[in-house]
């Protein structure tokens, strides 16, 4: 007895209404979801992603030299690098320079040069100066009348590097390279080489504190994860407690409790415990010891989230089949509390690694991190582009580690609660 | 140092700016550093000047050669005459930004400081980068020189100066007994540059470096250093106000020179002039030093100065005899450079 087509067909119809319904009921939901995330995301997008971008950029854009001195780049676009620019270079740099001197120009131009080579501002003012007044002859003869560096190859090979639009110039920098006359990237001279260095010392600091703060907090976490639910409370709250205080003002407690006559060596000396005051501030040791300071919570709260969530009763479990409380302990409980461990470390580290103030207050100038140098171009020197360019390193760097922790842990195994 | 100007004086001073510009042709408007600088100015300078007659409104700035570039280019410059550092004299002067100086009214080039004469400004104030250490502690046979600064053997304990290769590189040279009119010289050089930075390697662990002008008397304070590289200024206030004994070495000290310019194309001109002839006047300027302790351009205003302040000065004869003048020309064009080397040198 086959049912009549007409209420199959009606069936089939009604499935797909339901579906239609359905689909239509789930794309509304993502829509409203959607609408609920969107002024977040636009408030990112404004005040975080795009400005970010656009400091990144300044890295990699060069476009100063271009817009400033637009005929001489033309013309060194077409130079095979090999010899001296032909004939119409010498002529579009002579116009570029009256135009530039004219609009009041020239100095963003002589700033942006003089970066590659020490000299070329004079160069270019002098240029300037001497193109107002009365010259004769052909390009090439006024411009060597000038200067004789409007003789060497390496003078236009520079305005060439800087013609831009794309510049490879201030990220090589940041890798302590640079390109010669020929265009071969060289490593820059020892004398002058410094970033390396000091991105292997931010990592080797970040490192540092994040393994002392390890050190420190597990075994804090461990016994606030076991005291009874009220005093665990307070014991919270006195972890929390430093973040009620600026970073700034803890710093510079830091300074007064560790300088030469400070708190903690005034208690040393007149407890007779050393004979002259201890050097604490200003080194190594300072930075260390307050860093450690300011990320110790970082690092506790995650553990003590996951070792609350550790059921006493397989320590128990253990025992009972006979571990000893320290076998117990290594082998049932410390991989219970590792996502903890893997985020309080991801935490502390990722924090350390972009560290300024404090290291800048008690720390000697060998122990300045990559911040230091990023504020030092960006508000010091207001050479952004190198800011810039250090930036991307850090940033990097961040998301390279991310990348070894997410493929060692996986960062879905991370656990703050 | 004089960059700590109020900003409340200085929003109040933009407003009466604003508010005097709207009422057709204004009065000369002077531009200075603010805080307890101007506020000498004012006693010293201002209200004078328009004692005899003159109009004039001040304003304080803080300073870039940012802000008088847009004033210009902009078109619609309401600053006649400003007191700027040595660097943006330099780099305005280049750029065409101020009017040139008609010596002649001034009463010749050879009235004042020869550091203090440019063709685009007249020297206000003299202040010094110098070597001071605290007389309570060193009290007998004291440091004399920057020689004497790399002595730890006699002196021990650790010693500041200035972070950056700006001063520092002066002063190793210095000390490893570069006259100072050769400093630029062998500087210059690459084999002085070596030479700089290998001095300073002789000191680099005894070394606690500043950035903030208001940290040498600190440091001296607490005894976190013996000597220290310091504005003269600071070291004076501290004595002053907190009752310390700091003590001058004035030997090789490296000054500057803070100038007036007038911004190019303005209408006030000539009573810009006015008022620069004023302010140069030797019994005008005599009574700055009194005030706040920087020391002045005009050679004659020195004889007439308070005799209580005058060693305290960059210009007293005695201490500016042996001087190093900032050459901002050199450091404009090696800065980039020394920076970095600088910054390699301090990273080892």
């Amino acid at each position: 007895m086959a049912p009549p087509a007409a209420t199959t067909a009606s069936g089939t119809d009604a499935a797909a209404a339901l579906r239609r319904a359905l689909r239509r009921s789930g794309r509304r939901e993502q829509l409203r979801a959607a609408a609920l995330v969107l002024p977040l995301f636009l408030f990112l997008l404004a005040t975080f992603i795009v400005p970010i971008a656009a400091m990144l950029g300044r890295a990699l854009f060069d476009r100063e030299i271009g817009e400033i001195m637009p005929r001489v780049t033309a013309e060194l676009a077409l130079w095979d690098g090999r010899d001296l620019p032909p004939d119409p270079a010498y002529a579009a740099l002579i116009e570029d320079v009256r135009t530039a001197r004219d609009a009041g120009t020239l100095a963003s131009a002589a700033t942006r040069l003089n970066y590659d080579v020490a000299g070329f501002r004079s160069l270019l003012f002098a240029t300037g100066r001497r193109l107002g007044g009365d010259v004769t002859g052909s390009p090439r003869e006024i411009l060597s009348a000038i200067d004789p560096k409007w003789n060497d190859r390496e003078t236009w090979a520079v305005i060439r590097r800087a013609g831009g639009p794309l510049t490879d110039f201030y990220l090589l920098a940041a890798l302590d390279l640079r390109r010669d006359a020929s265009e071969a990237i060289t490593a820059t001279r020892p004398e002058q080489a410094v970033f390396r260095n000091v991105l292997g010392r931010t990592l080797w600091i970040s490192g540092v504190v994040t393994l002392v703060c390890l050190l420190l907090g597990y075994p804090v976490a461990y016994f606030i994860a076991r005291q009874p639910p009220g005093r665990a409370a307070v014991l919270l709250f006195l972890v929390l407690l430093p973040f009620w205080t600026s970073l700034l003002v803890r710093t510079v407690a830091w300074v007064v409790l560790l300088q030469r006559e400070g708190i903690l060596n005034n208690l040393m000396l007149s407890l007779g415990l050393v004979a002259e005051p201890v050097r604490m501030i200003f080194n190594r040791f300072a930075v260390y010891v307050a860093m450690v300071h300011v990320l110790l919570p970082f690092m506790v709260l995650p553990l003590y989230a996951v070792m609350k969530g550790i059921s006493p009763s397989y320590l128990r479990a253990a025992s009972s089949l006979g571990a000893t409380p320290m076998t117990a302990f290594r082998r049932v409980y410390v991989p219970q509390t590792l996502p903890g461990v893997g985020a309080g470390c991801l935490m502390v580290f990722i924090q350390a690694l972009g560290y300024y103030i404090t290291p800048a207050l008690v720390g000697g100038a060998d122990d300045q991190m990559i911040s230091y140098f990023i504020a030092f171009y960006a508000s010091k020197t207001v050479n952004w582009g190198m800011a810039a360019a250090l930036s991307i390193m850090l940033l990097a760097a961040t998301l390279a580690l991310y990348a070894v922790y997410d493929r060692m842990v996986g960062i879905d195994k991370m656990r703050l609660g | 140092m004089k960059r700590s100007l109020s900003l409340k004086l200085g929003v109040l001073a933009a407003m009466a700016a604003a508010l005097s510009t709207s009422v057709a042709a204004r009065d000369l408007t002077v531009v200075s550093w603010g805080g307890a600088y101007q506020d000498a100015q004012r006693e010293v300078y201002f209200k004078p000047f328009m004692a005899t007659g003159a109009k004039m409104a001040e304003e304080s700035w803080d300073g870039g050669v940012g802000t008088l570039r847009t004033k210009i280019k902009g078109g619609n410059n309401n600053w006649d005459v400003v007191q700027v550092e040595s660097d943006e004299l330099l780099i305005g002067c280049e750029e065409g930004l101020y009017e040139k100086i008609d010596w002649a009214k001034l009463g010749g080039k050879d009235k004042y400081l020869a550091d203090a004469v440019n063709d685009c400004g007249v020297g206000a104030i003299v202040y010094s980068f110098v070597l001071a250490y605290d007389g309570d502690k060193i009290k007998s046979d004291p440091p004399k020189n920057w020689a004497d600064f790399w002595n730890t053997q006699k002196w021990p304990g650790k010693r500041s100066l200035r972070k950056g290769p700006k001063t520092t590189l002066e002063i190793a040279l210095m000390a490893d007994g570069v006259a100072p009119a050769d400093v630029y010289k062998v500087l210059a050089t690459d084999a002085g540059v070596e030479r700089a930075f290998k001095k300073l390697d002789q000191l680099k662990s005894n070394i606690v470096w500043w950035e903030k002008g208001a940290q040498p008397p600190q440091l001296l304070a607490s005894g976190e250093v013996v000597m220290t590289n310091a504005y003269n200024g600071r070291i004076a206030t501290a004595n002053d106000k907190d009752k310390k004994n700091f003590k001058i070495a004035w030997t090789n000290n490296l000054y500057t020179i803070d100038s007036w310019v007038i911004m190019k194309g303005t209408p006030n001109k000539a009573d810009a002039e006015k008022y620069l002839v004023f302010v140069n006047d030797p019994k005008n300027q005599k009574n700055l030093p009194s005030k706040i302790t920087y020391g002045v351009t005009a050679k004659a205003a020195t004889a007439l100065i308070d005799p209580k302040v005058l060693p305290e000065l960059a210009t007293a004869p005695q201490n500016i005899a042996a001087a190093l003048y900032i050459n901002d020309k050199f450091w404009l064009e090696n800065l980039d450079k020394l920076n970095q080397r600088f910054n390699a040198w301090v990273a080892k």
